[in-house]
């Protein structure tokens, strides 16, 4: 009863004025940090800052991507890199066996590999936690050796896409397109993911990774669920990947599919808060300028100091924010606004007689 | 002659017993606190470089060094455990799983640094020869690094099952509130388990340097072919990792002979994905 008392009258001590006013201030901060984004390029020229900035949304693009099926579905993947791969693999292939514009391989890279992942979600739904995420590292590790060692796509070589600028050919001599194009990208994903989160899929998502048993029992149907939240995450990775193919105009297992690249679409979801909307950009806008710039620092050294450093911050990061630097926002103003859950049954137990 | 086929098995069997003595201590950890341990192959190259240090500097030959090396392996593993493991312990899945994997840029890092990326290998150790036999032949340090093996599974066995300390890790392993109500100190037996399991490794490394390169990637591999074999053995069993890594083993060796050396590891983990599409938690998990 008493709970009730303090539960109604809570809004009434001039709370909810304003809360509305902060409501509005939230909503403010999106498309002034998109107009941010839009303008920054233009306004510090500089080369380097610029090729970070599309590093930053593009490895944004990978942890949103990641986020919907390890995440949301808490179907932890060390696997991403092998989706990127099949992106940025159709891509150059249909570009160099047929002409076919990497517009066009864009979304077929896409949809071949949904479908992988669709196929290899249904086997490795069974599959819980750590024994997921192992199950994720060997398939990383089988389509890293296959690729190596298979002759048709350029085995440990690689291929490498000839020099054509022009829209048409998905190719420019300024960084300044490749931005926009990754920005848009980037900003697709977010669409699609509060899109999935809102509906039906997202619940189930959720519900699947909070406890798997009672969502089965619910009548959710584990296999369909897994396997399209692995499908709609894979269809983002390897629009990364086409990206990426585009972008450097050179791909090779060593580097586009090896798992320490994987590892850090998995920390960018992480340290930025893989449940939150925004959480990868805001762990790839931590993360990558640090890992660049210090590489651009230290790195010169070849020896290794940058990823001692970048080893020793992950730690600490992780041991500090287990949530993630969303989680910690989250908190500090849920803090900040109003007498949280804690505060109210403080107040309810102090009521009672 | 030698018979191709018999000497692969042979290989393949004793390979395999060394990668279960690898994997023994990432079962040790996974079975009692729940945590994949990424820096397991970071370890074992740390493991590997004391080992290769005491011969280099100080000429102590690595049979001589193993004890010593796997009781600073020991605190080690305690140390790390008690300033960083154990402060994600009951925090989401990720984080620990990140905390470990951030142990291991680390560790390789700094053995970079250290050390430098080369390879190195030491050379006349105590065993370095070869024994023929009329179909195959066998290096007497892969020999000596398989029956160390089988003893120190052997032991863990025993010391799990038998020893009080073992009882109370079994214990912890069921259910750390009981076992904590149960009068056990669950805090030290994670942090014991932690340096058990590294100081195995610290077996592991040594009987390796042996006859295996010095690198600070050394371990990357190995860690990855622990994960299969801890997963194929199943939940935190001790003879399932054993049967595992000799599976492993066997398959790396047969699929080299057969389908040609770049693809062994592709074998590997395509038959691991294959057992555990049918039996999700390995042959020996329920």
């Amino acid at each position: 009863m008493v709970t009730k008392i303090v539960n109604q009258r809570q809004p009434t001590l001039g709370g909810h004025r304003r809360n509305k006013s902060k409501v509005k201030i939230d909503h403010l901060w999106m498309p002034a940090a998109a107009l941010l984004f839009c303008i920054l390029p233009l306004v510090y020229d500089n080369h380097h800052f610029q090729h970070v900035l599309i590093l930053v949304f593009m490895y944004a693009l990978l942890g949103q991507a990641w986020s919907l099926a390890g995440g949301y579905a808490g179907m932890i993947s060390f696997g991403h890199i092998a989706f990127f791969g099949f992106g940025a693999y159709t891509s150059t292939l249909l570009f160099l066996d047929t002409g076919l514009s990497p517009w066009l391989g864009l979304f077929a890279g896409g949809l071949i590999s949904a479908m992988f992942a669709v196929l290899i979600g249904y086997p490795l739904s069974k599959l819980r936690g750590h024994y997921f995420a192992i199950a994720t590292i060997a398939l990383q590790q089988v389509v890293q050796i296959l690729f190596s060692n298979w002759s048709l796509v350029g085995g440990a070589n690689g291929l490498s896409l000839p020099l054509k600028s022009g829209w048409g050919y998905f190719q420019f001599s300024s960084k300044l397109p490749y931005y926009y194009i990754i920005l848009g990208l980037y900003a697709l994903s977010v669409l699609v993911t509060y899109w999935m989160i809102r509906t039906k899929p997202g619940f189930y998502f959720r519900a699947i990774a909070n406890d798997e048993d009672s969502a089965k029992r619910l009548g959710v149907h584990i296999a369909r669920y897994k396997s399209l939240a692995l499908g709609v995450s894979a269809f983002f990775a390897a629009l990364a990947g086409t990206f990426y193919a585009q972008y450097v105009l050179y791909i090779d297992p060593a580097s586009i599919l090896n798992i320490n690249m994987s590892t850090i679409i998995v920390l960018v979801a992480t340290l930025g808060g893989a449940v939150y909307l925004f959480g990868p950009l805001v762990g790839a806008l931590i993360l990558i300028p640090i890992s660049e710039y210090a590489r651009a620092w230290l790195g010169g050294t070849g020896r290794g100091v940058d990823l001692m450093i970048y080893g020793l911050l992950i730690i600490i990061i992780v041991i500090y924010q287990p949530n993630g630097v969303m989680g910690w926002l989250q908190r500090l103003r849920n803090f900040r606004r109003r007498p949280g859950p804690t505060g109210l049954s403080i107040q309810a137990q102090q009521g009672k007689p | 002659m030698e018979n191709q086929l018999l000497q692969m098995v042979v290989d393949g069997l004793l390979m395999g017993s060394i990668y279960a003595l690898i994997a023994v201590g990432m079962t040790l950890i996974w079975g009692v606190m729940n945590i994949i341990n990424f820096a397991h192959g970071a370890f074992l190259m740390l493991a590997m470089f004391l080992t290769f240090w005491a011969d280099k500097l100080w000429g102590i030959d690595p049979l001589v060094s193993l004890p010593l090396v796997a009781l600073i392996m020991f605190f080690v593993g305690w140390g790390t455990y008690s300033t960083t493991v154990r402060k994600v312990l009951t925090g989401p899945i990720l984080a620990q799983l990140l905390v470990t994997f951030g142990i291991a840029i680390f560790l390789v890092n700094l053995a970079v640094f250290l050390w430098s990326p080369d390879y190195q290998q030491l050379r006349g150790t105590l065993i370095s020869g070869t024994w023929r036999f009329p179909l195959f032949v066998v290096s007497e340090a892969k020999v000596v690094a398989a029956l160390a093996s089988v003893v120190v599974f052997a032991g863990t066995y025993w010391w799990l099952k038998k020893t009080r300390l073992g009882r109370a890790v079994q214990a912890t392993s069921i259910s750390k509130e009981a076992a904590a109500l149960m009068g056990i100190n669950t805090e030290r037996v994670f942090g014991i388990t932690f340096g058990v399991a590294l100081a195995l490794l610290g077996v592991a490394g040594s009987l390796l340097c042996n006859f295996y390169y010095v690198f600070p990637s050394v371990g990357d591999m190995f860690g990855l072919l622990a994960f299969a074999i801890v997963a194929l053995g199943g939940f935190g069993s001790v003879p399932g990792s054993f049967l595992g890594g000799l599976m492993i083993g066997l398959a790396e060796h047969l699929g080299g002979l057969y389908l040609g050396p770049q693809y062994k590891y592709a074998v590997i983990f395509i038959i691991y994905l294959g057992v555990v599409s049918i039996r999700p938690k390995g042959l020996f998990g329920w």
